[in-house]
């Protein structure tokens, strides 16, 4: 399956992936720059903050209020919007074949 | 003393990590090595501001930082130091507070402000290597580490950059310990006095900022925030409190635990010349491997069990992140600084969870442009001296480093 990482800067990347794993994973394992998961993938640090395009944010859904995601992301040196997930929290099912997602500015 | 029956001193349990000495001597390595092997999870009823668990590994530290809902900063429960303080900013609030407070502050530090920043940044770094003697003895932190990070401090509270040197003099009173020999104040009156001043001088900047167009300080951006704007006047100066100590001494003693791995390690130095690209990986390294703060505390709202440990509803944790920095089970050798450790990233010195340092990008691109601007000066750098630290469990803070630039 495929994944698509948009940059305000630079050209996208299209990577191939499998299912199963999370978006931070497969992002580090493609070396995506801007997505640096510090903590590991243990939803504790928001340094890999993505935008999910909006085609595809229904089908992957917004964090549970109050949850640690939602205060994470409250938190995160990029602004967050709607459509921001925290992608360690993000875990790729075949459904998800041709998912966009944008990379913040800076992270 | 006739009469008065006198009380035996109590005994020093060798395990109280909380105590300033242990920092200031430099001892706390063998001593956390042993906590992480034999009791990970420790519990010290001697401390000196009362009982408090030791919690010491790395993924113990992470799951206690990353639950809120079990371990919480409030200041209703006496804050994030062992002392109980009632200090009131988003750092001694949990979520749901905590996150829109938090946000209110989120701009200064944004990518955008970020990227306006380093250009200034940058400029004073330049000079102020220009400005170092060569061939002669310096100290590193008093003519670098302090005097960037003042220089930055004036900045982000548009306080007059000729007189950095008091944002200086407050945060370092503001964090002293009594107990220290060497402390600018004696008591806790003294301490709120210095803190009076520092209020003061800024309620008038406040005040200012409020009728002026928004600019670019954190002052003005406060005094234009919707929600902040009318905040109480206590909550305004707690947020200066909190963005003067952790702009100041954390930053700081990075740049001066840099100088003092590199000498400890020159191999790793030589490595950085020849591939400057390891540099954004050094600067986290470096954070490792100074760990500028040395443990937060939590208090625990319910009996809960870690490592075997049953820690009561009501229980005073620290979190010692220079011992999670030191986990071997994480970081291979760990007491050694090397720039191009694979996960250097995943330190624990800006904490972790919703309470992560809120500066740590702007940190680390300080850390960055230093370190670019000596490798482009291509300066020689020996270190004299080892370094002596500040008494304080809090911050890991060198005092003074002396160098000398090869001429």
């Amino acid at each position: 399956m495929k994944v698509t990482f948009e940059f305000s800067d630079s050209p996208e990347v299209v990577a191939e992936v499998n299912a199963g794993e999370s978006l931070m994973r497969v992002a580090l394992d493609h070396g995506i720059p801007g997505i640096y998961g510090d903590c590991g993938g243990q939803c504790a640090c928001a340094t890999c903050h993505i935008y999910i395009d909006a085609a595809w944010i229904d089908r992957i859904g917004t964090p549970e209020p109050g949850s640690t995601e939602e205060a994470l992301l409250e938190g995160a040196p990029a602004d967050v919007e709607s459509n921001s997930r925290l992608a360690c929290q993000v875990v790729l099912t075949d459904d998800l074949n041709g998912l966009v997602v944008r990379v913040p500015e800076g992270q | 003393m006739d009469g008065i029956a006198e009380t035996p001193a109590p005994a020093i349990d060798p395990f109280d990590v909380g105590r300033p000495e242990l920092y200031h001597k430099d001892a706390w390595r063998p001593v956390f090595e042993k906590l992480r092997a034999d009791d990970p999870v420790y519990y010290c009823e001697t401390g000196r501001s009362g009982p408090y668990w030791a919690i010491t590994r790395y993924e113990d530290i992470v799951r206690v930082d990353s639950d809120p809902a079990t371990f919480s900063s409030s200041h209703l429960l006496g804050g994030v130091t062992l002392e109980d303080k009632s200090n009131v900013t988003f750092m001694q609030m949990d979520p749901p507070q905590h996150t829109a407070k938090r946000k209110s502050v989120t701009p200064i530090v944004a990518p955008k402000s970020l990227a306006q920043m380093e250009v200034l940044i940058r400029d004073r770094a330049a000079k102020t290597l220009d400005a170092l003697p060569r061939g002669e003895e310096f100290d590193w932190v008093d003519r670098v580490s302090i005097e960037l990070t003042s220089m930055m401090l004036a900045t982000l509270f548009g306080h007059p950059i000729e007189d950095r040197r008091t944002l200086v003099r407050w945060s370092d009173t503001i964090t002293a310990d009594l107990d220290d020999p060497d402390s600018p104040i004696r008591t806790e009156a003294q301490r709120g006095e210095v803190m009076r001043e520092f209020y003061l001088s800024m309620l008038d900047i406040w005040k200012r900022r409020r009728e002026e167009e928004p600019r670019f300080d954190i002052v003005s951006i406060l005094a234009h925030d919707p929600d902040m704007r009318n905040a109480p006047v206590e909550e305004i100066t707690g947020l200066f409190g909190l963005f003067l100590v952790g702009g100041n001494d954390t930053t700081r003693n990075s740049m001066s635990g840099g100088m003092w791995g590199f000498a400890q390690h020159p191999d790793e130095w030589r490595k950085l010349k020849a591939d400057p690209k390891l540099l954004g990986n050094a600067v986290s390294e470096i954070i490792r491997y100074q760990t500028p703060v040395i443990y937060e505390r939590r208090t625990a709202l319910r009996d809960v069990e870690i490592a075997g440990k049953t820690i009561a509803k009501g229980d005073r944790v620290g979190m010692w992140y220079i011992s999670g920095n030191r986990d071997e089970s994480v970081f291979e050798d760990a007491d050694s600084l090397k720039i191009d450790r694979p996960n250097a990233r995943q330190h624990l010195s800006f904490g972790m969870g919703p309470h992560r340092c809120v500066g740590s990008r702007l940190a680390e691109m300080q850390l960055r442009v230093l370190w670019e601007e000596v490798l482009k000066r291509d300066l020689e750098i020996e270190v004299l001296e080892k370094p002596s630290y500040a008494f304080s469990n809090l911050v890991r803070s060198p005092t003074r480093l002396p160098v000398r630039i090869k001429a």
